[in-house]
């Protein structure tokens, strides 16, 4: 058998794996990798402009297609630079390979030129993460890599490479299947547990579903619905789950927690039994714990972690499996089921909902002279006819698009949940947009977020990708600026930003289109302009209202009843 | 609660850090930890005592079973267990002290196991109790040095922990 070196292997497995982009930046570790990349044509490489980019980019990838996202940086400060990327992957669950130079095996530990213990550095923010020390173990890891990326609860895993393994030679076969005893992630949920949710759901009055990330990771939004629409229930999603219900639907109630709607926040408070699928109660969704538990109800969770359930709150029927398999059994079991959920409990349960409904939690004022915010994201909705993909960055406008923008399908809303890491929104959208170059891919985000990773414009350019960046710019960071209006006497410490860029000539510098809209009046005219140049990156820089608050908002250690409202 | 927790790890570089990496992220205690690798040389055991309530002991080990190295976990304290520590004491044994040093060592089943003119370093196994008992029952002035292993615990019986 001819004998490959390191490097080759390693691309020769990204090519057995179907990988399609990889998003990286070079650099002295991986250099004998390159040579490869450079050598073949099957996997294309997409050069960032600073390695966080590229864990994001792959990450977008990931999140609007059902494939692993993959990453190649250098050892080092490529390293460091990606562990934005890499933790805010791991805290959403989402499945990547990121493929890092380590210095060779002999300057291991010696403080070498960019060194660094990238397996150490990075251990806490990935599902899973190697060390390869012998050229005859990549095949084998990179195998297990993306396998347990993709598998279970799904996550980032890091494959360190030192520079001396990629060149060294041995022969290649690439592995059909692995088998790690130590690793079993579960599929099939327990009958007796299945056979528990079912008569708890039936015998609810009322019942209340609440699905978050775990929806749209495991591909399981048509099974929601029908059993949504079995149960005859409200239903909400989490910021991670948006799209995984259609927004649009009569039982959708909005998304739920911090910045949720009046409804869904009281319907979660006051439902007697909720079936939780593919969330985890986090802080920002469910507020105060004992707050929560003041209201007695029955909890049914259904998750591929086991540990995510009773985590935060005690919950009756663990359900613990994949979350379409799951979902399918709960409704081939309801349909077969005798008895039928209670029509007149259901009844008072929307009826009240619909009062609920007519707090008219979202409203704001549409006569103001200035752009509000909320105004440019119902536009957005209408010109895209709500079949964008959409990516944020974090802060204020992503609350707004999460709340504005209906999204009906899964995959379609792109943001950082977890980590709440500012600066993806572009980075995120480059990705997206390489996954569906047919497609239109908006960006939401503020002049504070987007300058994070504004030197991304600059491979938009390179890579020719028509996004529209959709820049809600209030001069503040809002959200803290919120946060310092409402809890800190008014005192905006270091929230203003002074000798902001002149976003126009920005984006212009960087070979794109900007746009400057001041008035109300004319947003519509201006996106529809954007949105019909089908070729071009169009930077459109929002003159937005500076004091404009995002609403419904439940503050920090509080319940969630106790929302402040508009 | 104190629990002892079994672990079945592969014997990999690095499957310690991530076991103590995840008690010190997630804030759990760490009483003692011991590890070696077991008679299947590509498998480690781990025996940790941690403290705490039952949700916090139910999800150390659900955390535990997340790692991808490991194998096995055993809540111990679940159901019959022996354990045992190992201590080694230095303690002075000078004059009519000589004397009272062997025999507590004696009644404690220690064994000396160095001697000096000055000093015994005796070698003594037990429950973690027993150990403290030790400590104890002698002169504290005596006490030259102590190290202790950690518990290691095993279950009785038909409670087996195996691959």
């Amino acid at each position: 058998m001819t004998q490959l070196t390191g490097a080759e292997i390693v691309i020769r497995c990204l090519q057995e794996e179907g990988i399609e982009y990889v998003f990286g930046y070079p650099g002295g570790a991986v250099l004998f990798l390159y040579d490869e990349l450079f050598k073949q044509n099957k996997v294309k490489h997409i050069l960032v402009r600073h390695e966080q980019g590229a864990v994001h980019a792959a990450d977008g990838y990931a999140r609007s297609t059902d494939k692993v996202g993959v990453a190649l940086v250098t050892s080092g400060p490529g390293v460091t630079n990606a562990v934005t990327g890499i933790a805010t992957a791991y805290m959403d669950s989402i499945p990547l390979v990121i493929i890092t130079g380590q210095v060779p095996t002999h300057a291991i530990g010696q403080d070498a030129f960019q060194e660094c213990d990238t397996v150490g550095i990075t251990r806490p923010c990935v599902k899973h993460n190697f060390l390869v020390k012998d050229v005859k173990d990549i095949a084998s890891t990179i195998k297990k890599a993306f396998y347990i990326a993709a598998t279970g609860r799904p996550g980032p895993v890091v494959v360190d490479i030192p520079k001396d393994i990629t060149a060294q030679k041995t022969e290649f076969s690439y592995p059909d299947k692995v088998s790690m005893r130590s690793y079993n992630p579960v599929v099939k949920a327990h009958a007796g547990q299945i056979k528990k949710a079912i008569q708890m759901l039936i015998s609810a009055k009322r019942p209340m579903v609440y699905a978050g990330g775990g929806v749209i990771l495991g591909d399981a939004s048509q099974q929601l619905a029908q059993l949504v629409r079995l149960l005859g229930s409200p239903c909400t999603n989490t910021l991670m789950g948006l799209g995984g219900y259609p927004a649009t639907d009569p039982q959708f109630v909005g998304m739920l927690g911090m910045h949720g709607t009046y409804e869904a926040n009281m319907a979660m408070q006051h439902c007697d039994v909720l079936l939780a699928i593919g969330a985890r109660f986090d802080d920002r969704v469910i507020g105060n714990p004992a707050h929560f538990f003041e209201q007695p109800r029955k909890i049914i969770h259904i998750d591929i972690d086991p540990s995510s359930i009773s985590k935060r709150v005690r919950v009756d029927v663990p359900v613990v499996g994949d979350v379409r398999e799951v979902l399918q059994e709960l409704v081939k079991q309801l349909q077969a089921a005798k008895e039928k959920p209670d029509q007149a409990a259901l009844k008072s349960w929307w009826a009240q909902i619909k009062q609920w409904r007519g707090r008219e939690c979202l409203k704001y004022d549409r006569s103001s002279p200035i752009i509000k915010p909320q105004f440019v994201i119902e536009k957005l909705y209408e010109i895209t006819k709500g079949d964008a993909f959409v990516t944020s960055d974090v802060g204020q406008h992503q609350m707004w698009a999460a709340q504005f923008y209906r999204f009906n399908k899964p995959r379609r809303w792109i943001n950082s949940g977890g980590l709440g890491t500012m600066g993806v929104g572009l980075p995120y959208a480059m990705g997206v947009q390489l996954a569906h170059p047919k497609s239109t891919v908006a960006c939401v985000t503020g002049e504070a977020s987007i300058q994070m990773c504004i030197q991304e414009l600059s491979t938009c350019k390179q890579y020719r990708l028509p996004i529209k960046v959709v820049s809600l710019n209030n001069r503040y960071m809002g959200m803290v600026r919120q946060w310092q209006e409402f809890f800190h006497g008014n005192r905006y410490a270091e929230s203003y930003m002074d000798a902001l860029p002149d976003f126009v000539k920005l984006a212009e510098s960087y070979g794109h289109v900007g746009m400057r809209i001041e008035k109300p009046g004319d947003v519509e005219a201006a996106l529809k302009e954007a949105f019909a140049r089908k070729k071009d990156l169009v930077f459109m820089d929002f003159v937005t209202d500076q004091t404009e608050n995002v609403f419904p908002m439940v503050p920090g250690g509080k319940g969630l009843s106790e929302m402040i409202l508009v | 609660m104190r629990h002892i927790i079994s672990v079945l790890l592969e014997n990999e570089a690095g499957a310690l850090s991530r076991v103590s990496g995840l008690f010190s992220a997630r804030g759990y205690n760490i009483e003692s930890l011991t590890v070696a690798p077991t008679e299947d040389a590509t498998l480690s055991r781990m025996t940790i005592v941690t403290t705490g309530s039952d949700e916090v002991i139910e999800q150390i080990t659900k955390q535990l079973n997340k790692l991808i190295d490991v194998v096995k976990v055993v809540d111990l304290s679940d159901g019959d267990h022996i354990e045992r520590e190992l201590m080694l004491v230095k303690v002075r044994a000078i004059g009519k002290d000589r004397e009272e040093m062997k025999r507590m060592a004696d009644i404690f089943r220690g064994r000396i196991i160095g001697v000096t003119d000055k000093d015994y370093t005796i070698e003594l196994t037990g429950p973690g109790s027993k150990l403290d008992a030790f400590l104890k029952a002698i002169d504290a002035a005596a006490i030259l040095e102590t190290v202790r292993t950690g518990a290691s615990g095993i279950g009785r019986g038909d409670r087996v922990l195996k691959v």
